[in-house]
């Protein structure tokens, strides 16, 4: 019969006090395994997004972090707008081009020109070769201006620094999950996870949006996996996105659904994407212009909404955000740049996550975390008391083991076993109650912050710079630091177990 | 086998002083020997054999057994001799409630040999008329039943001496003789020694050496005087 045997009957014999105890110290680490928890799943559900193939996001001046948690989170309210010819300066000719084509000014030049072509050739008959050769001069002269002045004929200003820039448009719900007016590429070109280097995916029979489709339109939605479960949606329903909030009017236009995305963990599964092209296309989207009479015939009328060909003037169009890829060795340049201006601002969302993690909820979750360590100390208190009261009764117990022959220092080591036990029944009992209780909750974190959490997941490493508690799961330092406290709270009554004086105990 | 000489033993008082209990100039016990100590409550009986066992530290004095002066020995030392060579019985059995009886048994084994031997256990416990009651608690078990485990365990580690602290006292009348029975049988059986230790004449007449304390501890003989003056 080992020690521990001796240990494991004598805790069995004051069963309901060391239940007691033992369901004492589980509440304690189950507290702190919980608050590790959600210290990991705060800390994911920021880092998430940090790496999701983008290093600048591009808003309204404002606050940086009320950018960041709109446009990367989803969450709070969009500041403003930004002109969509801004988002033009992030894109190479090619697509200034086609964006501009649609444009006013553009059709103001083409008709200007078309009238000057017009006046030159009934001129050719009337003036003298003299002034058709300055008309010519004069000509190339306007050309050589157009090519600067003219913003389709050029390059945008930071496209050589640019891998792409995604536009979203925000400000449309669909329940109480955000509508994001965006482009195929979104799905396309961002990849997430924790390296960044997970393609999203849709569900079997699913797809991602399309820039147009023959059958949709403009009209196409993927919708996250959080919203489709919630809202039940599925390929091939359609969705009414509501007007300025969850509660706002539902706007006429319908948008298919082409796609589920499957689960990623990112705020993405909590949000429904819309071809940005239809998200202007609803009433009241595009911008209203000063002058509201289209005088080329490019106001947004019922045939036209579903033309493939039409091109929406860039004048009526705004963005709330643009998620950038820059090349690193730019981006602070840029940053600074734009900032500078007064049209924009640009921020890094890695900066501004960390700066609220270390700001904000870093020193709540120390204070959480100290807060239940100091639970823990009471639970091994109440541990120590319970050994200690237990002595008494317990001398001629004691008194007999050592009439047996067990040494001092066995009885020392039964009564410090017995510590350990209930310090690690109670312990561990508190981390599976704990994990448990995050694997019972799992489906609501998930639905609330995005992140996929489970029973065997682990607390991450503490933020603190020590090499080894760095490195590990906090969940790892429970177990020794429960035998630390085990030990602390079991020397006094194994002291006091080693001092018992057999011969009055027994003369008892 | 074990010889005491001059051995003295004083308690502590509140006062400051010392109570003398024990003032032995001699005493000895040969092997297989079986001895009772016969004397008044409160005359040093518990606490003689408590220096035997090195439970108890004495003043001064000496004592050997198998030829070695326990007395030099360190506590440790003195531990894990009293754990091979000394069974104890105890006046209220002293068995431990959450134990069955044979783990009872075993853990007197426990604290001599790395492996307690089971089957030993369990035939001892057979040998005591308990071969029924092996995982039967304390709590379940009648006080005769409880002594008799209690015996089973002093024996677990063959020990060379076995001391009985008033083994009866605690028993009704009706199983008092069982134990007396079974104590002087399992001794001779096993050839250990025996001092037993009790303060009535019916069981002390069934053993051939009665020795009473007032006649071997003078302090206990002054007290005697003392109070017959």
């Amino acid at each position: 019969m080992n020690l521990l045997t001796i240990a494991v009957r004598s805790i069995k014999q004051r069963l309901l006090s060391s239940s007691l105890t033992m369901i004492s110290m589980a509440l304690g680490v189950g507290l702190v395994v919980a608050v590790l928890a959600i210290f990991g799943i705060v800390q994911k559900s920021f880092n998430a997004n940090a790496t999701l193939g983008y290093n600048m996001v591009i808003g309204a001046k404002g606050g940086k972090l009320q950018l960041v948690l709109n446009s990367v989170y989803y969450l709070s309210e969009p500041i403003e707008n930004i002109p969509y010819d801004y988002y033009l300066e992030f894109q190479n000719q090619e697509v200034r081009e086609l964006e501009y084509s649609g444009s006013y000014s553009f059709k103001a030049v083409q008709h200007q020109q078309a009238a000057r072509t017009a006046l030159q050739a009934s001129g050719l008959a009337l003036n003298s070769p003299v002034g058709i050769l300055a008309a010519v001069a004069t000509d190339r002269i306007v050309e050589q201006q157009h090519e600067q002045l003219y913003p389709w004929k050029r390059e945008g200003k930071y496209s050589a620094f640019t891998d792409f820039a995604i536009p979203l448009c925000l400000g449309d719900y669909v329940g109480p999950y955000r509508a994001v007016g965006t482009t195929p590429e979104m799905f396309s070109l961002l990849k997430y996870g924790p390296q960044g280097d997970q393609p999203y995916e849709m569900n079997k029979g699913g797809r991602n949006i399309e820039q147009f489709d023959e059958e949709n339109g403009f009209f196409e939605a993927l919708v996250g996996s959080v919203v489709a479960e919630d809202r039940e949606l599925k390929v091939g329903d359609t969705i009414n996105p509501s007007h300025g909030s969850a509660e706002g009017d539902a706007h006429a236009t319908n948008f298919v659904v082409v796609g589920i995305l499957e689960p990623t963990g990112t705020p993405n599964d909590r949000a429904v994407f819309i071809n940005m092209e239809g998200f202007y296309r609803m009433s009241d989207h595009a911008k209203p212009l000063e002058n509201e009479e289209d005088i080329y015939g490019t106001n947004q009328i019922a045939h036209k909404i579903t033309d493939k060909d039409y091109v929406l003037p860039v004048e009526k169009r705004e963005i709330t955000a643009m998620l950038v890829r820059m090349d690193p060795l730019y981006s602070i340049g840029i940053e600074n740049q734009v900032n500078e201006g007064n049209t924009a601002q640009a921020v890094f969302p890695i900066t501004e996550i960390r700066r609220l993690l270390d700001y904000f909820v870093s020193p709540v979750q120390t204070l959480l975390l100290v807060l239940t360590v100091l639970i823990c100390f009471m639970s091994g208190v109440s541990i120590l008391v319970s050994i200690y009261n237990s002595m008494s009764d317990r001398r001629s117990e004691i008194a007999v083991f050592r009439a047996l022959g067990a040494r001092r220092g066995t009885v020392y080591n039964i009564v410090l076993l017995e510590s350990m036990v209930l310090s690690l029944v109670g312990g561990l009992t508190g981390i599976l109650g704990g994990h448990g209780l995050i694997a019972a909750f799992s489906g609501v974190i998930e639905a609330q912050t995005g992140v996929q959490i489970g029973f065997f997941d682990l607390a991450p490493p503490l933020p603190v710079p020590i090499p080894l508690l760095n490195s590990v799961s906090s969940e790892f330092l429970i177990i020794p630091g429960l035998i630390l406290l085990a030990i602390v709270v079991g020397f006094i009554p194994a002291t006091s177990a080693y001092k018992t004086d057999v011969s009055k105990a027994l003369g008892k | 086998m074990l010889k005491i000489s001059d051995l003295k033993k004083s308690f502590a008082q509140p006062d400051g002083g010392r109570l003398e209990i024990l003032d032995i100039p001699s005493f000895q016990v040969d092997r297989g020997e079986q001895v009772v100590l016969l004397g008044r409550s409160g005359g040093g009986k518990t606490t003689l054999l408590h220096c035997i066992s090195g439970i108890a530290s004495i003043d001064s004095g000496k004592i050997y057994f198998l030829d070695q002066e326990l007395t030099q020995f360190s506590e440790p030392m003195w531990d894990r001799f009293r754990a091979s060579n000394i069974g104890y019985v105890f006046q209220t059995f002293n068995l431990l409630p959450a134990f069955t009886a044979l783990e009872n048994v075993l853990l007197g084994m426990s604290f001599a040999k790395d492996v307690p031997d089971q089957e030993y256990a369990s035939w001892l416990l057979e040998r005591v008329g308990l071969g029924h009651r092996l995982e039967h608690k304390p709590d379940q078990m009648s006080v005769g039943e409880q002594q008799r485990v209690a015996v089973a365990r002093a024996l677990a580690n063959r020990p060379r001496l076995l001391l009985a602290d008033e083994p009866t006292a605690n028993i009704d009348p009706a199983n008092q003789q069982g134990i007396v029975d079974l104590i002087k049988e399992t001794c001779s059986e096993f050839s250990v020694g025996l001092i037993l230790v009790t303060h009535t004449m019916e069981v002390a007449g069934q053993f051939d050496r009665i020795d009473n304390l007032e006649d071997i501890n003078l302090i206990a003989a002054e007290a005697d005087a003392g109070r017959d003056k």
